[in-house]
């Protein structure tokens, strides 16, 4: 029961380390907010794309697949951080 | 980082994890969402400082905290399709019963955070930043009670054992849901919570 040989633990260790930056250290004020917020949105497609591959075990899945989900990453991260630049600075 | 932190068992095989059908549903959903996430970007550009001001009253650490809370439980439900594949019958109940533990404490956390905004008279006809909260964390909720109700009978199913390396299409495939529940919330918490 050796913890630290289960599998997906490293996954799970950046997602929980990506998560507490993204929301004690990125979201306050000691950041740009512009800045902050993009590096933010861009780190959560990356933590989705975890959970894709590694949790949903996209990487071993038919590449049809595989490549839906990440165009899907893509499209979507970029309509956001796409219409968040486009609006009016807060 | 791709292949480097993936566990150590290679399989050199392609193969589509769960049924054919789970992944048409988890497209589907994801793709309703993304509607969601879109419109909301849209409410937020007509009303940036509606939106501002509304987000300055919701409390980070709640959205910051689930986000952990749903990570581990995807993570639980990771360690039990393992156990699973591996024969390891009596670990798939624990791993399913801590998975569900999680749901349900973003449960409870929901609870007190919408018993908060309530309280304080906020309602999803208050403004449209709160329209927007409300319905997009009130369908995800609705994803997370059915993600649990779900988890739970797997935990029973599990402890019957029910699951195992023959038998794995329907863990699995519930697994896969968890995980879009999860992911769904990783984007939706910053969308809500953080976005400035």
């Amino acid at each position: 029961m050796n913890l630290f040989k289960r599998p997906g633990l490293v996954v799970w260790l950046v997602l929980m380390l990506a998560t507490v930056i993204t929301t004690w250290v990125l979201s306050k004020d000691i950041v740009a907010a512009r800045t902050g917020t993009v590096a933010i949105i861009a780190i959560a497609f990356y933590k989705v794309r975890l959970v894709l591959l590694h949790f949903m075990e996209l990487r071993h899945a038919p590449l049809p697949l595989r490549l839906f989900f990440e165009g899907w990453i893509l499209v979507v991260a970029a309509a956001i951080i796409g219409m968040y630049l486009s609006g009016g600075t807060t | 980082m791709e292949e480097r932190v993936t566990d150590s068992a290679a399989k050199p095989v392609r193969r589509l994890p769960g049924v054919e059908g789970v992944w048409v549903f988890v497209g589907a959903d994801m793709l309703f969402f993304t509607a969601l996430f879109l419109s909301t970007m849209i409410g937020r550009r007509d009303a940036a400082e509606v939106f501002e001001a509304g987000r300055l009253t919701l409390d980070p650490n709640y959205g910051g905290i689930n986000t952990l809370i749903l990570l581990t439980s995807s993570w639980f439900v990771v360690l039990a399709v393992n156990a699973a594949k591996r024969d390891r019958l009596d670990e798939i109940p624990r791993w399913l019963l801590a998975a569900f533990g999680c749901g349900v404490a973003f449960g409870i956390s929901k609870i007190f955070e919408y018993g908060a905004k309530l309280s304080a008279g906020i309602t999803p006809a208050s403004s449209d930043f709160y329209m927007y909260y409300f319905i997009l964390t009130g369908f995800h909720l609705l994803h997370v009670i059915g993600g649990s109700v779900m988890l739970l009978v797997f935990w029973k199913m599990s402890r019957r054992r029910a699951f195992d390396s023959r038998r794995l299409a329907v863990l699995e495939s519930g697994g896969l849901y968890w995980h879009m529940v999860d992911l769904l919330w990783i984007i939706l918490f910053p969308l809500l919570y953080l976005m400035k």
